[in-house]
């Protein structure tokens, strides 16, 4: 029972991290696919038809770049920040609920890598984590503008962990568990998805989410502009590849998480009327859980190519004075909304 | 102060009221302009694949025609090379020898002729000064090439090929 219970799980582990790095190598495809779409333009479509091919040839190309490491980098740290950042990106993965149960015979196999019961805060440290990277191989490099993208980059990420948190206590509130498995499976059907509830608290995630995969408009660790290439301006080869992955990565594992916390991940409209079996609904959720990802990533790049970087204090003075107070105030909202449910009805 | 074009305008700063403040309208105002993008047509021309229609009176490389017997049609008088605003053209005539009937019109040819495509400016005059009509710019573009010396085109690339009019006749 031990063996077959672990090999279940390898095969799992192995076919979600397939999907992760497949997917999020197709996010650098599809991010310069919309981008060319978005200023009418065709994006690359040299490589196979559509461009299809184009990851594969980024990447090739990436393994065979000279690999460089600065005279005065701190050479072990220096490999290891980008090495902490795609661990980080792909270990959070681990506790996403990807679908149900399927059953074959008596067996039952459960679609999620890791039941515990304190997933979100799983999620939270590993997030806390990923910052190192960037921290680690900004620091190491030895160069003024990697340190200031480091620097930015912890700051920002601090700070904006706190709204993340908070706005994910108001759900926590709502739903009273600690477990995203249990979280999702309250989400059935289609008016219990906690987007109902907790609007509010959704918009503070989305914009936190996007501040902690640096994304635009809250790139500023990376701000060419101002940075050359902020905290991977001296990493070369498929150092910077492995950086570059790891914020699709980290991107397609938010939208997960979008997907799961607020959205009803696998759930969708009149599942329980359909008259199905237990195992096509539960593909047909996986399925509905991907289309909410994809439809997450499509917003993540949509917002991309639609909105600019924030200043600095503007991105500061938006995370502490704007974010937090709202999310706190969501925070005694919801408490008092439950309140009320709980004593008159 | 008066102003005296009457075009001043004064620029007020008002501050933002709520909507401006908390953002969130305007994200969307410019989401949706993006997302109408995304729809549109793009006007690309994928180039090697797809070729845009030239114009009917497109001017390009010229070509030496021949007569409806293969003979080339020049006769070396020059009235090209006197129009040419730019002085691209020059050639050397020679005389017909006996023998080249078939391959001459006139009992005088162009030797040499050469058009300096870097020099010409595609205005037409040559061939409207031709009284001949041997030459036309109904060619393609000139493609691109490394030396100056390779952009004076001689005979072996102006005159049009001889095709054998009687197969013509038969497809």
């Amino acid at each position: 029972m031990e063996t077959a219970f672990l090999l279940e799980k390898l095969i799992l582990v192995v076919v979600v991290f397939t999907i992760t790095l497949v997917i999020a190598m197709y996010s650098t495809l599809a991010e310069r696919k919309i981008a060319g779409f978005m200023q009418d333009r065709h994006g690359p479509d040299r490589a196979g038809a559509f461009g299809i091919l184009q990851p594969l040839c980024d990447g090739s190309k990436f393994f065979f770049k000279e690999e460089i490491i600065p005279a005065g980098a701190h050479k072990g740290l220096f490999i290891m920040g980008p090495v902490i950042a795609i661990i980080t990106a792909c270990i959070s993965s681990a506790v996403i609920p990807w679908g149900q149960t399927l059953t074959f015979g008596d067996t039952t196999i459960s679609l999620q890598v890791a039941e515990v019961n304190i997933g979100v805060l799983y999620i939270f440290g590993v997030i806390a984590l990923g910052v190192y990277g960037i921290m680690l191989g900004g620091w190491a490099s030895n160069n003024k503008f990697s340190l200031m993208g480091a620097i930015r980059a912890a700051s920002q990420s601090i700070s904006y962990e706190i709204g993340l948190g908070l706005s994910l206590i108001a759900l926590l509130m709502v739903t009273g568990t600690l477990s995203i498995g249990e979280i999702v499976a309250q989400q059935s059907g289609f008016v219990n998805w906690n987007i109902w509830s907790q609007p509010l608290g959704f918009i503070i995630f989305v914009t936190c989410a996007f501040a902690e995969c640096n994304r635009v408009p809250f790139d500023l660790p990376e701000c060419e502009t101002e940075l050359v290439g902020g905290y991977h301006t001296e990493y070369s080869s498929m150092k910077l590849g492995l950086y570059m992955f790891s914020e699709y990565i980290n991107m397609f594992v938010s939208s997960a998480l979008m997907a799961a916390l607020y959205f009803g991940g696998y759930n969708f409209p009149f599942m329980h009327d359909l008259g199905l079996s237990a195992n096509w609904i539960t593909i047909i959720g996986v399925l509905v859980f991907f289309a909410k990802i994809f439809a997450f990533i499509f917003f993540f790049m949509w917002i991309r190519w639609t909105l600019p970087r924030f200043r600095y204090d503007q991105l500061m003075r938006l995370g502490w004075k704007k974010l937090i107070p709202l999310a706190i105030a969501n925070i005694v909202l919801t408490g008092v909304i439950i309140l009320i449910k709980d004593t008159f009805f | 102060m008066q102003s005296l074009s009457n075009r001043k305008k004064v620029l007020e700063q008002k501050p933002m009221n709520f909507w401006e403040r908390i953002y969130l309208p305007a994200i969307f105002k410019g989401l949706s302009i993006t997302l109408k993008h995304f729809f549109k047509k793009i006007p690309t021309v994928k180039y090697p694949e797809e070729v845009r229609p030239y114009s009917k009176n497109f001017r390009g490389q010229h070509s030496l025609k021949r007569d409806e017997e293969g003979r080339e049609r020049c006769t070396a008088c020059g009235l090209c090379a006197l129009s040419c605003p730019a002085e691209a053209i020059t050639m050397t005539s020679a005389e017909r020898a006996k023998g080249e009937e078939h391959l001459y019109r006139e009992e005088k040819y162009a030797s040499v002729y050469e058009i300096n495509m870097l020099r010409c400016i595609f205005c037409g005059l040559c061939e409207e000064a031709c009284p001949k009509e041997a030459i036309y710019l109904d060619g393609s573009h000139v493609t691109a090439d490394y030396l100056r010396k390779d952009f004076i085109y001689g005979k072996d690339k102006l005159v049009e090929p001889r095709f054998d009019i009687t197969k013509l006749a038969k497809d």
